[in-house]
């Protein structure tokens, strides 16, 4: 007797438990199906891609590892992961720079901080593909604002997007516009440290530069870190500016890897190839971001316990 | 400067007051008051520098979008003058004119709409359910997918370019906004799920304990006591999903081939690449494809921040 209700009293709950089972799985499947069919078979599907040479219009030929051999003796291939890592290098220790100063400044006991703020975030309202076709005038040698505005610092006009070799200065500059959203992330990471962390500081005789160097600076480290991980992972990915301002040119100063692959791929139509040039990238970043990961311990300060 | 002074006389009297009993402690708050004053007389001066600092600085920031504008009211000449114009004369609404008529910009428009709408409500409703499931419901294997959720927000999308648009190909929906929609109907804009997870966990369960759970009712208690009071998360997540849609443009490139089906992401460059003389009106299209998303900006100024410092994602 008493067993069996003891069985049954089980046998409810698992029932219970199933129905949770059954619950749970359905309320996850968009994601669970999603993520099948849009990107794990995808990968699978690209990862085959690597091993034949398809131009869409014959059947996929298997070429074994002809284009990753390919891929590294490349120049083009080659001058792509170099523009993207220049631009990359040059590009994200300034814009954390400028982001991180901005945000400091906004946290002043200055007025109209709300204005500021909306201001220097505006840029990234303006939709990318405007905001390109913007600086692309803006950097235009006769009419651009900008040869306008160095001018009147007796500066002599540029071919910014004309000579190759300042062409990738040139977007390194345009990206300094856009670091309104690190900037945000920032001001919120600033305006969580406690003020009793800073008054101490104070009292313990550090100045400005002290407080930031021994207070701010180490408890941002971890907002730094992720602005620098994200950063880095979009600049590695430039596209739409390269596509809209210079088709990759002046003599592919602006051939960035993601535009290589476009190109490959869709106008190229070499699948094979293409799908080769993505897992490149893809082992890249995801390497690089692991690196910084592992490097992360050295330097961001994270809050012990909880 | 008078603040300095007063500060000073008021440590100077202190003293005289206490100069019988001069002791150490007396002598440190002189010493404090002293460094005090003067230490508010730079810090004003910093202040003041610093916002005219960042007075000049944000001016220049809002320079460029100013300055097109500005120019997509301007006739030719004074597009092309020398020095540069910076307002023009009488504006020259005709620019917007020329605009729609040389292309089919209310199409864009239409196609933008129709696109935007379809994917962010297929984000938020997605998301939702998904995030339900996983802040709420115990199942077998919960947190191996809510690990893979978040492993693909490392995954650049460009791994998975070219054997989406083989897959898309094959369904024979290239030519179709299909691809622009469909897959985020499948919740896997992990930062979404992600965002909606973290706020339906603060939410008290003793809410959801009154109505007695089986699988039927879970969709209620999504509907009727959680999404209303998740109200913030949802414009937030649907002003990010919102942005990115806008934005996109490498999707609808490659899989949007007739002008007539275009968003304005593909609009904006044919006007750029077909009218490389007529930057006012190049300007006057780019201004019409700014205007909704300051007016978004403006309506949800708060949920851009919120949503960002919570998450360190901004959209696009």
């Amino acid at each position: 007797m008493a067993a069996t209700t003891a069985l049954s009293g089980k046998r409810r709950i698992s029932k219970r438990q199933l129905r949770d089972w059954i619950a749970g799985y359905l309320f996850a499947s968009p994601f669970i199906i999603g993520f099948s069919v849009f990107i794990a078979f995808p990968m699978f599907y690209s990862v085959y891609l690597i091993f034949v040479e398809w131009d869409l219009l014959r059947p996929p030929v298997f070429v074994g590892f002809a284009n990753l051999a390919q891929m590294f003796k490349d120049p083009k291939v080659n001058l792509s992961l170099y523009n993207s890592a220049f631009y990359t290098i040059f590009a994200v220790p300034i814009q954390l720079t400028i982001s991180f100063t901005l945000a400091l400044a906004l946290t002043q006991r200055i007025r109209f901080r709300d204005f500021y703020r909306a201001g220097f975030y505006m840029p990234i309202i303006v939709p990318l593909v405007a905001s390109a076709v913007v600086w692309q005038r803006v950097l235009h040698p006769e009419f651009g604002i900008l040869n306008e505005a160095l001018g009147w610092f007796g500066i002599e006009p540029r071919m910014w997007l004309f000579e190759p070799r300042l062409t990738k200065p040139a977007f390194i500059f345009m990206s300094f516009w856009m670091i309104g959203r690190q900037m945000v992330i920032f001001i919120a990471g600033l305006g969580s440290i406690p003020e009793s962390l800073k008054e101490a500081a104070s009292l313990d005789g550090a100045g400005t530069f002290g407080r930031l160097r021994y207070v701010i600076l180490p408890l941002m480290t971890p907002l730094i870190f992720y602005n620098m991980v994200i950063a880095i992972i979009n600049s590695f990915q430039t596209f739409v500016p390269a596509m809209i301002m210079t088709e990759g040119g002046p003599q592919d100063a602006t051939l960035f890897v993601v535009l290589n692959i476009y190109r490959n791929a869709f106008q190229y139509f070499n699948m094979g190839y293409a799908s080769a040039l993505a897992w490149e990238l893809f082992v890249i970043v995801v390497g690089f971001t692991l690196f910084q990961f592992y490097l992360s311990r050295r330097w961001v300060y994270y809050e012990e316990g909880e | 400067m008078t603040m300095r002074s007063d500060r000073q006389a008021q440590g100077a009297l202190a003293t005289d007051w206490q100069s019988t009993s001069a002791d150490l402690q007396a002598n440190s708050a002189l010493q404090r008051r002293k460094s005090e004053a003067s230490r508010s007389a730079w810090e004003t001066i910093r202040l003041v520098v610093l916002q005219l600092f960042m007075t000049l600085l944000v001016v220049t920031f809002l320079v460029p979008t100013f300055w097109m504008i500005s120019s997509s009211l301007k006739v030719s000449t004074e597009v092309f003058a020398h020095p540069i114009v910076w307002l023009p004369q009488d504006p020259h609404w005709n620019n917007y004119v020329k605009a729609f008529q040389l292309l089919p910009l209310t199409r864009f428009l239409y196609n933008t709409l129709i696109i935007v709408l379809f994917a962010v409500v297929g984000t938020v409703v997605s998301s939702a359910l998904v995030a339900y499931s996983f802040a709420r419901i115990s199942w077998p294997g919960r947190n191996f997918w809510f690990a893979l959720l978040l492993a693909t927000m490392m995954l650049p999308d460009v791994v998975t370019l070219v054997p989406r648009f083989l897959i898309f190909k094959n369904l024979k929906w290239i030519d179709t906004w299909l691809p622009l929609i469909v897959p985020y109907w499948a919740g896997i804009g992990a930062i979404y799920v992600f965002l909606m997870r973290q706020f339906f966990r603060g939410i008290p369960m003793e809410l959801e304990d009154a109505a007695e759970i089986d699988g039927a009712s879970r969709i209620r208690v999504l509907i009727q006591i959680l999404l209303p009071l998740s109200k913030p998360v949802i414009a937030t997540v649907a002003v990010f999903a919102l942005l990115q849609h806008y934005n996109d443009f490498m999707n609808p490139l490659i899989y949007i081939n007739s002008m007539d089906k275009w968003p304005l992401a593909l609009g904006i460059r044919a006007y750029n690449d077909s009218y490389t003389q007529n930057w006012e009106v190049v300007f006057a299209a780019s201004t019409v494809m700014l205007t909704p998303m300051v007016a978004i900006f403006i309506v949800a100024q708060r949920y851009f921040v919120q949503g960002i410092a919570m998450t360190g994602f901004g959209g696009r």
